[in-house]
This record gives structure tokens, sequence and C-alpha cells, in this order.
């Protein structure tokens, strides 16, 4: 029964998922590797369409996973079934934490024990996704297959790099195009990507 | 039941006009939440968001419960979440059937090969924000060091690491004496 699954995995991601939509990203990872469900190169497309559509990235995520996930289950009605699903994972373990510190609220805001897990939970997300993003790096700026036959030179995506760096200039150098929306870099991307045949 | 459409209503309009969640949803909650409603003055929201923040889970989301159960205890708090959760489902759902249509398409493919480097790229910025916050004195840095070396190497939930270091901040905070 892959919706209860689905569900239960969701379940988890929500309720350990600390600091909003990226920190979802490893557990998908995770999951990924677990269940086989979607590879690699499919998240980190999704991520891409989680991050230039309407809504919170994480719930996008657990979406757009679901839908894939049911998908191959029975095609479009099982795909809608399997995003309803996910998404409802990832939600319930909010509305019950939340429906409990709303019962205790002040007591919760000032507990001490609260704010040193968050000392702990805070550096602890931040390298879960770097983790994440390592990965996601490994798999599009390297080819690991050419690397092990020993083509050092030609293990590297050297369109994809460039792309990167120009990126990577024009979302933290350049003042005028700092504060665009990602979807105007993911829209450049495709673009290049389609230009340059990096598929 | 008028008013607990008027949240699920409400905040499907939050989910639909709010990109990438998190921050960007603030001024959209304070125009919709503080002034066309009432729900909620800027302080509470404010107080909410904070909330929504340090509780595990979608930021967006856990605000939205908390307005929603303020308004309208249980009920209220349920219709908040699916309103949020709405647009998403609605419009992820009709964009994967496209992309699954097309995926096949080798200039499909082509696109799909450069924004995954910008996928790249984003999840970097985003770690580099989040590092200036998070990581604020050695034992956080060995924190993050640990938890993404331990991660990328073992094959270990994120489950793990995230129980490990909530522990870890409760115990590092209790020996290092009474500055928390």
């Amino acid at each position: 029964m892959i919706y209860l699954q689905l569900f239960w995995e969701f379940f988890k991601t929500g309720l350990f998922a600390v600091g909003g939509g990226m920190a979802t990203i490893p557990f998908l990872y995770d999951l990924s590797d677990k269940t086989g469900w979607f590879s690699h190169n499919d998240l980190a497309n999704m991520i891409a369409v989680g991050e230039s559509t309407p809504g919170p990235i994480g719930v996008n995520m657990a979406t757009y996973v679901g839908f894939v996930t049911g998908m191959q289950d029975a095609g479009i009605p099982t795909a809608i079934l399997g995003a309803v699903v996910a998404t409802l994972g990832l939600v319930t373990p909010c509305l019950i934490i939340i429906l409990i510190i709303a019962a205790i609220l002040k007591s919760f805001r000032n507990n001490k024990y609260v704010n040193n897990a968050f000392y702990g939970l805070r550096p602890a997300s931040t390298g879960l996704i770097a983790a994440a993003g390592i990965t996601v790096v490994a798999a599009n700026l390297f080819f690991s297959d050419v690397w092990s036959r020993g083509n050092f030179l030609g293990a590297f995506n050297w369109k994809g790099i460039a792309l990167a760096a120009v990126l990577w200039v024009l979302t933290n150098v350049v003042k005028k195009t700092k504060k665009w929306h990602p979807i105007v870099f993911i829209g450049i991307s495709a673009l290049v990507g389609i230009v340059f045949q990096m598929g | 039941m008028k008013l607990l459409l008027q949240v699920f209503l409400t905040f499907a309009k939050v989910g639909v006009m709010t990109f990438g969640g998190g921050y960007a949803m603030l001024p959209i909650l304070q125009r919709e939440i503080v002034d066309n409603n009432g729900w909620a003055t800027e302080e509470e929201l404010m107080d909410y968001f904070a909330i929504g923040q340090c509780t595990p889970g979608v930021i967006a989301v856990n605000t939205a419960t908390f307005i929603g159960q303020k308004l309208k205890g249980t009920w209220g708090a349920i219709f908040a979440t699916l309103g949020v959760v709405f647009p998403s489902l609605v419009i992820i759902s009709l964009l994967a059937g496209v992309i699954e249509a097309f995926s096949h398409l080798v200039w499909v493919q082509n696109a799909f090969g450069g924004i995954r480097v910008c996928v790249c790229i984003l999840i970097a910025n985003a770690v580099v924000k989040l590092f200036k916050k998070a990581v604020v004195d050695i034992p956080t840095m060995i924190i993050f060091l640990a938890v993404a070396l331990g991660s990328i190497f073992l094959s270990i939930s994120p489950v793990i690491f995230v129980l490990l270091a909530a522990g870890a901040g409760i115990i590092l905070k209790a020996i290092g004496g009474k500055k928390a």
C-alpha cells in the first residue's frame, strides 16, 4: 500500500523538517534512496518547479512527489490521490503541533529547553540541506562515470559549471539582479539549457 | 460555517500569492489577515509567524494553522491548513501532468538540464543564508559539519540527525552556563 507509506513518510518529513521549505529536501533525497519512487534528477526538477510556482515550497514538493509516485500506480487518478495523501501527510503534524502549542502558547515561547533545542537544530538543519546541495551539485556538475574511468577533465560538466558561475554572480554580486525572484533565474537557465543542449 | 469558508478562501488566496514560502508570505499575510479581515493585530501576526518558524514543519502552514485556531478553534485550524495547501495541490498536479507528458522531448530535457544547474545555486544560496543565522559559535559549527558529513557519508535517516541535534542543543546549553 504505497499511499499509507507515502502518508507516513511525509508525516515524518513534516514532523522533523525544521526551518521551512528547503528543510524538506534532505528527507526527500532519503526517500528517493529508500524507495526508488523517483530519481535524484527527478527531485532536482521538482525543486525547480516547486520554486517557480505559487505556494509554499515544502507543500509544492510534497504534492509533486506524491503525484509522481501515484502516477506509477495507475495513471492520473492515482497520481492525484498520491498528491493529496502526501500533502496531507506533510501538514498533519503541523496541525497537531500547532494545536498543542496554541493551548500552551506563553510557556512554549519562553521555554528554555525549546530555545536550547533550536540552538542545536538550526545548524543541523543547515548541515542536512548542505549535504543535499552537494548531492545535487555532484549529480549535475560532474559526471561520476567518466571520473571513475580516469578521464578527469572530461568528468566536469563545463557548460554547467559556467552557467553555475554566472548564476552565482547574478544572485550574489550584481546589485541589480540580486533581488530578482528565483523564477527569473530558473527561466534563464531553461533557455541556456535548450540553446547549449545541456540535457 | 460562513466564517470557516471565509478562512479557507482567505488562506487559499495567501497560498496562491506566496511564491517560495517563508518570508515571502509575511507581507501577504499582513494585508489579508490584519488589514482586510482584522483577524489579528500586527503584533499577534508577528508572534504567530515567529512560532511558525520555531516549530517543525512548513512555516507557511504553521502560521496559517495558528491563525485559524485562534479564530475558530480546531476546525478553524483545519480549514486554514487546507486552504493554504489547496492551490499547490491544483497547480502542481496540473503542471506535473503536463511535464510528465512532455518529458521525453529532447528540448524539454535540455531545459531541465539547465534548470538543475540553477537549482544547485538556489540551494547553495539558501544554505549560506541559513548558515549565517544558525552557525554562531564553535559548537554550532561542529554540529553543522558533523551533520553535513554524516549525512553525505552515512546512510542514516535525517530524523536521527534532527533528534540528536535537538538533544545536543539542550545539553550544550546546560553545560555552557546560563547564557541561554
